[in-house]
């Protein structure tokens, strides 16, 4: 079925027919789980459970069980909240502006992104919320429910609002796209079952039938939805973003915020697709479907908005000079020469300076290279908020106030209870959902070569 | 004719002739009653003669709504029921009320185009398919013929139409 181009390089390799393209993606859904995915399960498992200990005691004491004081009110939360609102534009990026660009290699990978979006957004979602103190009041201060623990209604000058709901439309819309493209490959799975299988995939399947009028439908809801994801998933990194941008601490009021976090976010989505992907493709052995060149593509995106992102922190250290401001001087200066030089060097390694490496092309089609890159990415990119946020707040306007951040055991433990629920998530997912778009892939299948359009 | 079939399928293996197929048979004059495929082939809708999908008015209405509902929420709120003085600005702060009404928008948009969808096209998580041949979501093509529409024509008449539009197989399917 698959003509290879001479021109081209295939999407899919290996000579894949349709069956074959079913076949290996059915193929982890249907059979019994590995070893390999319950000892990986169970520590994921295992780590939500430790830092379950850390979120349950933030709950009930409250956040002084964090180590923030009077000087440094937001320190670990909101830098992982920001951290993993970030890592959250990559899904949708991938499935909605690489949809409108018509760039056909998004179509083995963007299931696996969107789902990782997801559960980074329920993670990202998790601080706001247990910062609340008693998130069980939450809805009074975050949704437009008039009560007396404040004012009337909640208030819509305040970017805090505006991020409540940029976060909860960017979740429902995303999970919306990604259930949407789920149900033609459920359909395709419950074909091939029998027994209780049958009956819970026809459910998820929605009584998908594929026939032609509803693709067409399909087809039009997915360019509709790709076109109002496009500028939602802008939006959501730019109205966090204007969490700092419109306060006026020195070090984050700036008119940089919004572009500089939005490439920071799909800088810091695509090295976590990069870290997922290379194990799930290892691991399930779809070799064949995420290939060497959807691993440089994605690594080319990282050179762009990794230097993106470098510009951005020169462009920061320049206009703080050229402001005249001293205040605003001092927050920079600070920030590279201070006590916290530490993380800004960390960050000014890993973001910048490492994936320049990725212009080398031994190094980006190589794959412990990239696993290996992709980490220290990630790594720069949580010294990057947290240099933002804390190094912007440690030193107060009177120096009788100025104080360092140490972060006590349950900021680690909540930190640790997300990494263990984005794991738990993804490995359920992996496990029990087609984590490649067959029928997408089938579609690009042919229509990747030369010679099929005679 | 036989009165126990109801349908006559075509399977097909390959987009191209399938695309071809559909016009041969519908230029023969046979009513197709639709095609089912593992995945979206594209001009299928135009040689099937489907109208294009409403949807995109459904998104923009819904969209529209989501705007107005935000804005006149935000007013209401902020201006005239609880005016409160928040960093001396005005109670109507316009610029301030823009993020959560794009929010909404495309919230409304989303959600209202999806479920329009959903209902239209009759996908709902108790529905019950038919489904004419189990391959049709694996690798084949099922182009169906409804017998019932095609009365003037002679069972093996239209078999002979399927087999020469390039059909690797012609199947017979009735459903209770």
């Amino acid at each position: 079925m698959q003509v290879t181009s001479s021109v081209r390089q295939p999407l899919v390799t290996g000579g894949k027919t349709y069956h074959d393209v079913t076949h290996d993606v059915s193929r982890q859904v249907e059979g019994k789980p590995t070893k390999l995915w319950f000892m990986a399960f169970l520590t994921a498992v295992g780590v939500l459970a430790l830092g379950s200990t850390a979120l349950l005691a933030t709950l009930w004491e409250g956040i002084g069980m964090w180590g923030l004081n009077k000087t440094v009110g937001w320190a670990w939360d909101i830098t992982n909240f920001v951290w993993w609102v970030g890592i959250g534009h990559a899904g949708t990026l991938i499935s909605a502006v690489l949809l409108l660009f018509r760039q056909k290699w998004r179509t083995s990978i963007n299931r696996a992104a969107e789902a990782m979006t997801i559960f980074a957004v329920i993670c990202a979602a998790m601080f706001p919320v247990i910062h609340m103190g008693r998130p069980w009041l939450g809805a009074y201060w975050a949704l437009p429910l008039p009560n007396t623990y404040g004012s009337l209604w909640v208030n819509f000058n305040s970017p805090l609002l505006w991020d409540v709901f940029a976060i909860s439309t960017y979740f429902s819309v995303s999970l919306v796209f990604w259930y949407i493209g789920l149900i033609p490959d459920f359909a395709t799975i419950r074909d091939r079952a029998t027994g209780l299988r049958k009956i819970i995939y026809g459910a998820l399947s929605f009584g998908w039938d594929g026939a032609a009028k509803t693709w067409m439908r399909y087809e039009s809801v997915s360019l509709i939805l790709a076109g109002l994801a496009t500028p939602l998933v802008l939006s959501v990194h730019t109205i966090v973003s204007f969490d700092f941008a419109t306060s006026v601490i020195p070090g984050w009021h700036t008119t940089i915020f919004p572009p500089y976090f939005v490439a920071g976010a799909i800088f810091s989505g695509f090295a976590m697709v990069l870290t997922l992907m290379i194990i799930t493709r290892k691991v399930f052995k779809l070799e064949d479907y995420i290939t060497l060149g959807h691993i440089e593509l994605m690594n080319i995106v990282i050179i762009i908005t990794g230097s993106i992102v470098g510009i951005a922190y020169i462009t920061e250290f320049f206009i703080a000079w050229y402001s005249g401001v001293e205040a605003e001087q001092y927050a920079f200066i600070n920030r590279a020469t201070g006590p916290y030089w530490w993380a800004y060097w960390s960050m000014m390694t890993c973001n910048v300076i490492s994936p320049q490496l990725f212009w080398f092309k031994k190094i980006r089609t190589s794959i412990v290279a990239t696993f290996i890159l992709s980490l220290v990415v990630n790594i720069g990119m949580w010294f990057e908020r947290f240099v933002i946020i804390v190094t912007s707040l440690h030193r107060d306007y009177l120096p009788s106030s100025w104080a360092m951040f140490y972060p006590s055991w349950a900021d680690v433990g909540v930190y640790l209870f997300t990494f263990g629920l984005f794991f738990t998530l993804f490995f359920l997912f992996a496990k029990f959902f087609p984590v490649i778009n067959m029928a997408e892939v089938k579609s690009v299948l042919k229509s990747s070569s030369e010679k099929a359009h005679k | 004719m036989e009165r126990d079939t109801h349908f006559i399928l075509g399977v097909y293996d390959d987009e191209d002739v399938l695309l071809h197929a559909v016009e041969k048979v519908r230029g023969s004059g046979v009513k197709i009653h639709e095609v089912y495929s593992p995945y979206p082939v594209h001009g299928l809708e135009h040689v099937l003669g489907y109208k294009r999908s409403k949807l995109p008015i459904a998104a923009f209405l819904f969209g529209m709504l989501g705007t107005s509902l935000a804005l006149t929420m935000q007013f209401y709120m902020m201006k005239f029921d609880w005016p409160m003085i928040i960093g001396g600005k005005d109670h109507a702060a316009f610029p301030d009320f823009i993020p959560v009404s794009f929010e909404m928008t495309v919230l409304l948009a989303a959600f209202g185009m999806v479920g329009v969808f959903l209902i239209t096209s009759n996908l709902k998580p108790w529905a019950q398919p038919r489904i004419f041949d189990l391959r049709s979501t694996d690798d084949k093509h099922i182009l169906a013929i409804d017998l019932a529409n095609n009365s003037s024509m002679k069972l093996e008449k239209i078999k002979e139409i399927l087999t020469d539009s390039g059909a690797t197989e012609v199947n017979k399917k009735s459903f209770d």
